[in-house]
């Protein structure tokens, strides 16, 4: 057996994940991927008022505050059987679509950046040259010689202060860092200015949702923001809608591109091999159909046969991850009965289940998505694919990787990001014609089951209710991290994480920042990924002392 | 001395102003958290001070137990003072998992560094609850469950503060039958914590307590269940926009009907405001944008205790 290099915590992520990879002539030869935090709501469900649920199983994330509010809604929305209006169908895609540009921005510049980026290299750079280099890539509204002097005086400071905060003790100085001095100045710049455009962003969800983190303006039926459907709101999101596409069209897709010109080795590494999407962003009341991220699926890579996604395929499995048996369900039928057997890489080694689709362990995310819709020939996806390869001299099989994992969450949130500006207008169409209703009235059934798909940023989420007696009785959800980063089943097939690290050449096994690349680039978001628990079987736990 | 502060927030203003924030916005923003804190406009100069030269960074280690991760993301979105000032030039985050550039054994290294470097110095904020049963193996970093960590890092803290619901009463996980047995981060450690409640807690009520620290070198005051009375002395209900409606008896009985689009109050679809306290009406979130009641929704009480039982169902009347 090879050297077993262990990162615990995987930091710059959503929840508790650890890592590890086995090294064998500085490659790695296999991958462990475990998630670390169990904490129960589905069973605190059972039970409750069904229209309670949105709001618990909102909290299974706060990064991507939105996404699960969505879909149990419209979980229940199918169990009951109600249409909503389209101004919530329009609200809503706003509401979806600002998670995007958000979601993305925080995860390429403050979650995965450090990875492609060596802060303390910056303090090397010439301004002068960086704002020549500045001026060729990007288009942001900042910048010149004085602009990125202050900022790597201001970096410098911080470093002389011997408090480097969320700087210190990373891998700076690395030989896998490839940048020169100074585009990692600007991409430093960048990152602060980031930190800002992502709290003006995040007030896209306030002004029809709330607040952001935890929105609350959704419920079954439609919207609540009845009386926030004025022009002064739909200005004020238009003004920071048009303020957030601008960063990312500016400066976060220039930025991948000449992070990526550096990195073109990355595009033959940490791929998968097969791809899952639920799409999302309906564009007329007709549901999936009119999906603007379509659905499908993508298996061994083949780009030109994208297959139709039938969710009766989707079971997950446990015969690898801390529950009870081996059997794999249907998540109607979901069974979640813990079994804490202590770590073990060649049993039990994980929380997280293994979804499967047709028996097979898939990807999801923005690559599945862009892979889907450029395999089935969208016109807009197609330029925008197309467009990148061409400016990085490429060809389309880098996709299939770590670079190409990243590139397309770049190029989603442009494509979405230009949806909004239709949805809006659709929005004002309505108020103008008199229509602004928001809501449509129901009646909690005695029973039903429903369920709620999503395409959201990390990926295929589900939600499946079963409603007796007007209570919840089960309720289930499957969510992108689990797909991606889920164990092996009973069959031994590995997840996409364990399968897109194989293969990953490790300069120096105690700085294994090529790991954290790969495992990054997936945007990892844990704490819903384990999220089941039965009280029954509490007798069943082994806790070895430590 | 007094030629250094001077020359310190001069400075500062010049950084504020290249990030296109005037003077003006800066001392507006710094008079609203004077005044969100409750002291009197005399301070304000001082609150200023604070941000524009800091005697010295102090250092937080921040927590992630069972969390969503929503209550950092919240502070991410404090605006003023920005995030990037809060953490390069105000105070020294020296271990956060969701943003420190460290992974692995480094991230654990800067943990223990932080702790013996700054012993009984250090504050620490939790995120997070705790799971009590089976020793507490729910939850682990580095193979450590929460609980061990939570006793070993609290212990040598110069306070504890409790960012958000589930640090504080244990959140969601914690609902019946809570299953893992979680628990807020006093109950399950058995110390004194102080307590920003709210699922997630506004950014700007853990800025007014730090701030608080920072001027007077001392934590607020507190309520009986540890929360800053700056921000928890109200009820929603006290100082809500819609209270004259309430007065005058006209509800929201439907959403979407034409009393939610004259913004009537909203306490016959489920609205915990009259037993809720905290300042959302007043502060409102993401720069006041807007908060739940303003986006039609009743409130859900998230800064009380056990509010996922003791306010559910959520849609029915008190």
């Amino acid at each position: 057996m090879g050297q077993i290099i262990t990162i615990d915590p995987v930091t710059r992520i959503e929840g508790h994940l650890r890592i590890e990879v086995e090294v064998e002539n500085g490659i790695v030869k296999d991958a462990w991927s475990s998630g670390q935090m169990f904490r129960g709501i589905e069973i605190i469900l059972q039970g409750r008022d069904p229209r309670d649920a949105p709001l618990f199983v909102q909290r299974s994330c706060g990064v991507c505050t939105y996404v699960h509010y969505l879909s149990s809604v419209e979980a229940i929305e199918d169990a009951v059987g109600i249409k909503i209006p389209d101004n919530a169908r329009i609200i809503r895609n706003l509401l979806h679509g600002a998670q995007f540009q958000h979601d993305h921005i925080v995860h390429f510049y403050h979650l995965h950046a450090l990875d492609w980026v060596d802060v303390v290299n910056a303090l090397k750079a010439d301004p002068k040259a960086t704002a020549t280099l500045a001026d060729n890539v990007s288009n942001a509204p900042w910048g010149g010689a004085s602009y990125f002097k202050r900022v790597q005086e201001r970096v410098k400071s911080f470093v002389d202060s011997g408090q480097l905060g969320p700087f210190a003790n990373a891998y700076w100085g690395h030989p896998a860092y490839k940048l020169s001095p100074e585009a990692d100045l600007m991409a430093v710049s960048h990152y602060i200015e980031a930190l800002r455009v992502q709290a003006r962003a995040a007030k896209l969800h306030a002004i029809f949702g709330a607040k952001n983190p935890h929105l609350q303006s959704l419920v079954a039926g439609g919207v609540t923001c009845a009386a926030d459907l004025k022009p002064d709101r739909v200005a004020e999101f238009k003004y920071l809608w048009k303020e957030t596409q601008e960063f990312v069209k500016n400066v976060y897709i220039p930025d991948v591109l000449a992070v990526a010109s550096f990195y073109k080795d990355w595009g033959a590494i940490g791929g998968t091999s097969n791809y899952l999407a639920y799409g999302d962003f309906p564009q007329t009341g007709e549901g999936s159909s009119s999906d603007l991220m379509p659905g499908g699926t993508i298996f061994r890579r083949k780009l030109s046969d994208v297959k139709k996604m039938d969710e009766d395929k989707i079971t997950e499995h446990v015969a690898r991850s801390w529950y009870e048996g081996k059997k794999d369900l249907h998540p109607y039928k979901g069974v979640t009965e813990p079994n804490y057997t202590d770590y073990d890489r060649e049993d039990r080694y994980s929380w997280i289940k293994a979804p499967r689709y047709d028996g097979k362990s898939m990807e999801v995310g923005p690559l599945s998505r862009v892979l889907v819709a450029y395999g089935k020939g969208d016109p807009g996806v197609k330029k925008l694919v197309d467009d990148t390869l061409a400016h990085l001299s490429v060809p389309a099989d880098v996709l299939f990787s770590t670079l190409g994992r990243t590139a397309a969450r770049a190029l989603e949130t442009v494509f979405i990001g230009n949806a909004m500006e239709t949805w809006l207008n659709e929005l004002v169409g309505n108020l103008t014609k008199g229509d602004d209703s928001t809501y449509t009235p129901w009646e909690m059934p005695d029973k039903g089951m429903g369920r709620g798909l999503n395409d959201v940023p990390r990926g295929a989420l589900g939600h499946w209710i079963e409603i007796d007696k007007g209570k919840i009785k089960n309720y289930q959800y499957v969510v992108p991290s689990t797909w991606n980063l889920g164990p092996r089943d009973a069959k031994g097939q590995i997840g996409p994480v364990e399968e897109a690290l194989i293969g990953t050449p490790i300069a120096d096994p105690k700085r294994p920042v090529e790991v954290l690349r790969t495992v990054h680039s997936f945007d990892p978001c844990i704490a819903c990924a384990i999220h089941v628990i039965d009280p029954n079987s509490n007798e069943v736990y082994k806790v070895k002392a430590l | 001395m007094q030629n250094e502060k001077e020359k310190n927030r001069q400075e500062f203003y010049e950084r504020l102003e290249e990030k296109g924030i005037s003077r003006r916005d800066f001392v507006k923003f710094c008079t609203f958290l004077t005044a969100t804190m409750g002291l009197s406009a005399t301070y304000v100069g001082q609150v200023v001070d604070v941000f524009a030269a800091p005697a010295q960074r102090p250092p937080v280690i921040w927590l992630h137990f069972a969390e969503c991760t929503g209550c950092s993301e919240a502070a991410l979105r404090t605006m003023y003072p920005w995030i990037d000032e809060v953490l390069l030039d105000i105070i020294s985050m020296e271990y956060h998992e969701t943003i420190m550039a460290a992974a692995g054994h480094q991230a654990e290294d800067n943990l223990h560094a932080a702790m013996s470097k700054y012993k009984d110095k250090y504050l620490c904020v939790v995120e997070g609850s705790i799971p009590t049963k089976f020793d507490g193996a729910y939850g682990k970093v580095a193979g450590r469950t929460f609980l061990e960590i939570g006793r070993e890092v609290t212990k040598h803290a110069m306070a504890t503060i409790c960012m958000g619901s589930c640090a504080t009463y244990g959140g969601p996980q914690a609902a019946k039958p809570n299953p893992g047995g979680y628990k807020g981060v006093s109950a399950a450690l058995g110390i004194k914590t102080i307590n920003i409640p709210g699922c997630p807690p506004n950014p700007i009520n853990l800025i007014g307590t730090i701030v608080n620290y920072l001027l007077m070198g001392k934590l607020p005051a507190l309520d009986s269940n540890g929360r800053p009375l700056f921000a928890y002395a109200n009820t929603i209900h006290d100082k809500c926009p819609r209270r004259s409606h309430f007065e005058n008896g006209e509800f929201v009985t439907e959403f979407g009907s034409e009393e939610a689009k004259m913004g009537f109050c909203l306490y016959e679809m489920g609205c915990k405001g009259p037993e809720t306290y905290n300042n959302c009406p007043i502060v409102k979130f993401n720069d006041g944008t807007s908060w739940p009641i303003e986006a039609g929704h009743p409130c859900i009480g998230c800064s009380e205790p056990d509010f996922w039982d003791e306010m559910s169902p959520f849609f029915e009347t008190l």
